[in-house]
């Protein structure tokens, strides 16, 4: 008996707790309680947008930390673009998925992909330019650095003090190249020598760079030296002394001292500024944002009269049980749109799909017990023993079948995570969670309701509330 | 009522279902669409009275070196629709083609979908998501041998529900074929959604078949193994009728009739996928239990006319 309010008091609260997070009129509470914005996340299939699906040409392999590299980049640039929500994922060895969601300009994003991503190290002499600012210089992609083009380093103006520009292309001054991202042979971060320095950033030129690098920082200690990426300044540190041997590091002082995070940043700048690999692009999918919603609101409406269909049949056929299924069948839809809003799951039509499959064997796992309490009445049983026993006889059916489902739809999701395929993924986790969750229902509401059902239909014609 | 003594027949009418669509494919491959094949893919709707013909749009992808697109159209929503498939277009040519439609015929035109895909990732994913369902199957077998240690050749009963799960995947697949000489379906990723969903149902309504007769097993032991499936099959029908035919069914024929054109397609594939899946439990999965226990392919040929009579 004890037993029996225990699953009461936690079905009352488990219903609170979804009606919070389900409905959005009780906004303000919701984010209250789960101190973060809880709302749908629907997928490009339903909202519009473009996905686009990177690879590196045939015959390339590279590892799994370059790809991240590679998509860490192609997102800070996107999000530089001022795209909102712009994604970048390494999906499967191969591949990087990237989702702009309601994006209308494709060209922009192409050309955001297709940027080269040129890193140069800049003669600014002692101009100090702001990081962000554009400038020009005298490398042109594709080219070579060219010494006979004449450096006109600017005058400055004023001496011992750097100069801050203003953030915006600095007009006609061309400023020189002394060598780009490509003269890198290696980079690392080296920790501080004395605790009150920053992380440096060290780095190695290749042999053929020496020189020309050596010959530059001899004659310039003292001045500024750019770090360039796309003809933006990314940081513009100081020589401190001639950089002969080929190997140099890069570190702020006092307060500009470099936490390890700002140095591995920068770290992933001078060696990846250039994408680690060429992408191309291997796929992509463009939804105009009408045929989205279009679709959206229709499935919707189909499924409202589906379910109101299979309701009208449960309590045709079930009479009283029927009516237990319904109410079990809501809460399922409770708790797992619930879920799908808190992890959160990104709605797409495939995840549909599961969501309905998962509505099925919720459903079915109510008519099977429904099943073997008819079977158990028409034996003779009493109406308690008939609800314990059919219970009891549909329970290894109920659990043995959800569980492959589950053990399916796990290795279609890691299948699905693992090589890329997003819309195996999607499926398989509303999948997975639907059938979860139908286990919880079968196995706490709709036995809980029978039951308290029980007592006040003792008596009752069997007929009339069991369609027996 | 014996179902089992019929079992022969039921085989031949899913070998019946199964062989045309594999002769379709046999003969032209698989419908395949540019998800798995590579190629690209745009939807345009245009304003009625603005709508250029099939030909016209033809003419434009001829202009930028296209020469292999196939344009289909339809109505939607007071728009005319035209489906443009054709091999991958560069972001240059897709450019060039709208603009050339939108100063031409409809200045308004609305781009509802542009994809394209290259041929290598279509690939690799069509070979993975093979070897997932392999696995899957592996995985579901080990689990219902566990599941069912208790009786009898509890192995058997894993290795039944995947060759019931087998003939749902041929008759999606036949049924994919079908559809697409009759109605120009391809084979997308949707379809492999749908093909999916038929796996995921599959295996679970074979083990709620299968569980009477591990509840019925150890009580009647002493009636012959064929006439206790038969009568498992029996009591376990009327929760397959309902579970299917008036919940499942409904749901997806709702969806069908009103869920728009995007998930049409689906759902008809759905709609009699999941069907094959509850007919494969009772007609072909229970069925292929009793042959193995009577071990019946020892007289197959040697008998084929008893068998038939």
């Amino acid at each position: 008996m004890k037993n029996k309010l225990l699953r009461v008091l936690l079905i009352l609260a488990i219903l609170l707790v979804v009606i919070i997070v389900d409905f959005p009129i009780l906004k303000d509470l919701k984010s209250n309680v789960f101190k973060k914005e809880v709302s749908a996340v629907l997928g490009l299939d339903l909202r519009g947008g473009m996905q686009v699906v990177l690879q590196a040409p045939e015959g390339y392999s590279i590892d799994q930390e370059t790809l991240q590299v590679a998509a860490t980049i192609l997102e800070n640039r996107s999000n530089a673009l001022g795209v909102s929500e712009v994604v970048f994922q390494v999906a499967g060895d191969n591949y990087i998925v990237g989702e702009f969601p309601g994006l209308e300009n494709i060209s922009e994003v192409i050309g955001v992909i297709k940027q080269t991503g040129m890193l140069e190290f800049v003669d600014v002499g002692d101009n100090f330019l702001a990081p962000g600012t554009e400038i020009r210089t005298d490398y042109q992609i594709g080219g070579q650095v060219t010494p006979e083009v004449v450096t006109p380093t600017p005058a400055p103006l004023n001496v011992g003090q750097p100069e801050i520009a203003s953030p915006q292309p600095t007009g006609s001054t061309v400023y020189h190249t002394v060598i780009t991202g490509a003269d890198l042979a290696s980079v690392v971060v080296t920790p501080p020598q004395n605790p009150a320095d920053g992380y440096a950033v060290a780095f190695t030129l290749k042999p053929e760079a020496k020189d020309t690098f050596g010959a530059f920082t001899k004659a310039n200690v003292g001045k500024l030296l750019a770090i360039v990426l796309d003809k933006k300044i990314v940081s513009t540190p100081v020589i401190h002394q001639a950089i002969e041997t080929g190997e140099g590091s890069i570190s702020g002082q006092g307060e500009n001292a470099y936490t390890f995070d700002e140095a591995n940043n920068l770290r992933i700048t001078l060696f990846y500024g250039t994408l680690p690999v060429a992408l191309e692009i291997a796929e992509s999918r463009v939804v105009g944002p009408t045929l989205g919603q279009a679709s959206l609101q229709k499935s919707l409406f189909a499924a409202a009269i589906g379910f109101a269909i299979v309701s009208l049949f449960m309590l045709i056929y079930y009479r009283a049980p029927g009516f237990v299924a319904i109410l079990s069948i809501l809460f399922f839809g409770l708790i797992t749109f619930a879920l799908y809003l808190l992890i959160p799951v990104t709605l797409t039509l495939p995840g549909i799909a599961g969501f309905l499959l998962s509505v099925g064997s919720a459903l079915d796992a109510n008519i099977l017990q429904f099943e073997r309490i008819k079977e158990e009445l028409r034996k003779g049983r009493t109406l308690f023993q008939a609800v314990d026993l059919g219970w009891r006889r549909a329970w290894p059916s109920i659990r043995d079948s959800n569980l492959a489902t589950i053990i399916t739809s796990s290795i279609l999701f890691w299948f699905g995570s693992t090589f890329g395929a997003t819309i195996v993924k999607g499926f398989a986790l509303t999948l997975a969670l639907g059938v979860a969750v139908s286990l919880f229902t079968a196995l706490f509401v709709t036995r809980t309701l029978l039951n308290l059902g029980v007592k006040s239909l003792e008596k009752a014609d069997k007929k009339r509330w069991f369609g027996i | 009522m014996n179902i089992l003594g019929k079992r022969y027949l039921f085989f031949l009418f899913s070998l019946l279902l199964i062989i045309p669509g594999l002769i379709i494919i046999a003969l032209g491959g698989l419908p395949l669409s540019i998800d798995f094949k590579g190629g690209s893919l745009v939807e345009l709707g245009f304003a009625m009275d603005k709508a250029p013909q099939s030909s016209e749009i033809l003419v434009i992808y001829n202009d930028n070196n296209i020469i292999d697109a196939q344009v289909q159209n339809s109505v939607d929503n007071e728009s005319a629709l035209a489906v443009i498939k054709s091999s991958s277009l560069s972001q240059d040519q897709y450019n060039s083609i709208i603009g050339a439609l939108r100063s031409t015929y409809d200045a308004n035109l609305v781009e509802r979908r542009f994809d394209t895909v290259g041929p290598s990732i279509s690939q690799s994913v069509t070979s993975r998501a093979l070897m997932a369902v392999g696995i899957a199957a592996i995985a579901v077998i080990i689990y219902i041998t566990f599941a069912f240690r208790g009786i009898a050749h509890a192995f058997r009963y894993g290795v039944c529900a995947i060759i019931a799960m087998l003939h749902d995947i041929l008759i999606v697949i036949s049924l994919g074929a079908i559809g697409s000489k009759l109605f120009g379906w391809q084979m997308d990723s949707l379809y492999l959604t749908a093909l999916l969903t038929v796996i995921g149902f599959s295996t679970q309504d074979k083990i709620v078949v299968f569980d009477r007769i591990r509840e019925n097993e150890p009580i009647l032991r002493k009636i012959p193994f064929e006439k206790l499936v038969n009568h498992s099959i029996i009591q376990s029908l009327q929760r397959s009728i309902n579970t299917q035919l008036m919940t499942v069914e409904f749901l997806l024929l709702a969806l069908a009739l009103f869920g728009g054109d995007t998930l049409r397609e689906m759902c008809i594939i759905l709609l009699i996928g999941l069907l094959s899946g509850t007919y494969s439990s009772i007609f072909i999965a229970a069925p292929i239990l009793v042959v193995w226990e009577n071990k019946e392919w020892k007289t197959w040929f040697r008998k084929t006319k008893a068998i038939q009579a």
